[in-house]
């Protein structure tokens, strides 16, 4: 119920907004001149530097950066849990100044609750926002199903490998059918074959919801394979170096990643890194 | 192959958690008998297992009756820790100016000695179960203290974003997640504590009480009643098991998943 008001008391800010011009299509997330400075006792680290990027609905937005380069920081700030030192974020064209309702996390590690089944886990958004349980455990129960997990509903999270983990927790965070799912390097703790066969189920999920991507991930390929544009971050602090969109076709499978189109596009995106000696 | 098969069936009965401490507790008996005979140690000092065993026997109605205050102060002074211990781990976990004034006020009071407090509590609070209680608090307390703390900060920070993104408000994320995160580290504060409680209220009981087995301590070796006195050691000893494993069982049934994690049993993706 919140998520259909909170879609239509958006689109008057967005028009009144500091943007002169309005953009073809008005952009979900809007990033402007974001930037960050850490402060502690041991003084000042600036670690986003001026960061402005648009994301349409429905695209799939990667970043790649070397550690350190802010990445997780811009996710955090998208997601409202830290407040930005200077520019501005907004989702549907309003400022992000506290958790939005329309946007699920997926961090790196699955973070699943022990005492809780794996059907409890993905219920915890609902349990937490006080929704409809009845009606969201059919969808939870569904999304399950469609990530392979039928069958574990019942188990608890210490009987389910990482890769089944990683695949509760992304149903947690569509559980309340978010608009945004916000990912940071979530397949970064799994084995080489376990990350490529998430990386397709990833892009078969948001070739099926049309949900809007924002992907932060250290592995070129990972980002190429999946992302319709993927943005090349600097060292600290972080800055955008480039942008790149990625006009492979889709679906894209595994064998795609041999191709020369591919392969050019990764290469070029290294180069980035291998000028300023930040990767590998 | 008779040896053999012996050894087996030994090995089996081993697997039994109970029966290896109670083999070595009867070892340890016999040595202490052997000892006691060997070494000619006069009946004043040491006495033998067996009289120790009789005076059990004889005096079991006493010890019994004696029992009962002690435990009940050792309840009471474990409640009082767990009523106190676990609101000031939350304030101190999750406050780090409170944390900043309590904590190294916390540690410093836990270097005065209880024992050397006990007396002034009675003179305080008078003869009676009160005193006995607050001893075993002051002894109780502080494990379940440090133990809370440990286990209220040890929420991952992913997981505190996650819940915090999901506008959950105070409450919920106490509930949902940093009170059953902290359950396994606060039980293990809670066996600690209970353990030290006993210790507390026997003390509480040495310096100023007239029922209880610290009582009992008390008279009987100062009328050099030495069997009776190692059978109220043995009761006092059986008053913490049976508390400590008590605890344990509520433990099991609160946090199961601490207890099934050990079975290995891992689904493959």
């Amino acid at each position: 119920m919140r998520i259909a008001t909170s879609r239509v008391a958006e689109t008057g800010p967005a028009a009144a907004g500091p943007v002169p011009i309005p953009p073809v299509a008005a952009p979900l997330i809007g990033i402007r001149d974001l930037s960050k400075t850490y402060r502690t006792k041991a003084g000042e680290t600036p670690t986003l530097s001026s960061v402005s990027l648009d994301v349409r609905a429905g695209e799939f937005v990667a970043v790649v950066g070397p550690s350190g380069c802010g990445k997780s920081t811009l996710m955090k700030l998208v997601a409202g849990l830290i407040p930005a030192t200077s520019g501005e974020i907004s989702i549907e064209g309003r400022p992000v100044r506290e958790p939005p309702d329309d946007v699920g996390i997926v961090f790196q590690s699955p973070v699943l609750l022990a005492w809780r089944s794996v059907l409890g886990n993905v219920m915890l958004p609902v349990d937490v926002r006080r929704l409809d349980r009845a009606r969201y455990r059919e969808r939870a129960l569904q999304l399950l199903e469609t990530a392979g997990l039928k069958g574990f509903e019942t188990r608890y999270p210490w009987q389910l490998s990482g890769g089944m983990q990683q695949r509760a927790a992304i149903c947690r965070a569509l559980v309340h059918d978010p608009a945004i799912l916000l990912m940071d390097e979530p397949f970064g703790a799994l084995d080489a074959m376990t990350r490529e066969h998430m990386n397709v189920e990833l892009q078969r999920i948001h070739g099926a919801t049309g949900k809007t991507i924002l992907f932060i991930t250290h592995s070129i390929p990972e980002a190429v394979f999946l992302a319709d544009r993927v943005v090349v971050m600097s060292p600290r602090p972080g800055r955008i170096e480039a942008v790149y969109d990625v006009e492979l076709p889709r679906p894209r499978d595994l064998e795609m990643m041999g191709e020369r189109g591919f392969i050019a596009l990764v290469k070029r995106i290294r180069g980035h890194f291998a000028a300023i000696g930040a990767l590998d | 192959m008779r040896a053999r098969a012996g050894r087996v069936s030994l090995r089996a009965m081993g697997d039994a958690a109970w029966l290896r401490p109670a083999l070595l507790l009867v070892i340890i008996v016999a040595l202490w008998a052997l000892a006691v005979q060997i070494f000619n140690i006069p009946a004043y000092l040491i006495p033998r297992p067996l009289d120790v065993a009789e005076a059990m026997v004889d005096q079991w109605q006493t010890l019994l009756a004696e029992a009962v205050p002690t435990t009940l102060a050792t309840l009471g002074g474990f409640a009082l820790s767990v009523a106190v211990g676990i609101p000031l781990a939350m304030l101190i976990a999750g406050s780090r100016t409170v944390e900043s004034y309590v904590y190294p006020l916390l540690v410093f009071s836990q270097s005065v000695p209880k024992v050397a407090i006990a007396p002034l509590l009675v003179v305080w609070f008078g003869f009676g179960m009160l005193p006995k209680v607050l001893t075993a608090f002051l002894l109780g307390v502080f494990p379940i203290v440090v133990s809370g703390v440990q286990g209220f900060k040890s929420v991952d920070p992913e997981m505190r974003d996650l819940v915090r993104s999901m506008r959950a408000d105070w409450l919920q994320s106490f509930a949902y997640v940093n009170l059953p995160q902290a359950l396994p580290s606060i039980f293990s504060g809670l066996k600690v504590s209970v353990t030290l409680a006993v210790v507390g209220a026997v003390v509480g009981e040495f310096v100023g009480a007239n029922s209880g087995i610290g009582f009992v301590l008390q008279r009987s070796i100062g009328n050099f009643e030495l069997p009776t006195m190692f059978a109220a050691l043995v009761i006092l000893a059986l008053i913490g098991v049976i508390l400590f494993w008590l605890i344990e069982l509520v433990e099991r049934i609160v946090v199961p998943w601490q207890a099934s994690r050990r079975v290995d049993v891992a689904a493959t993706a």
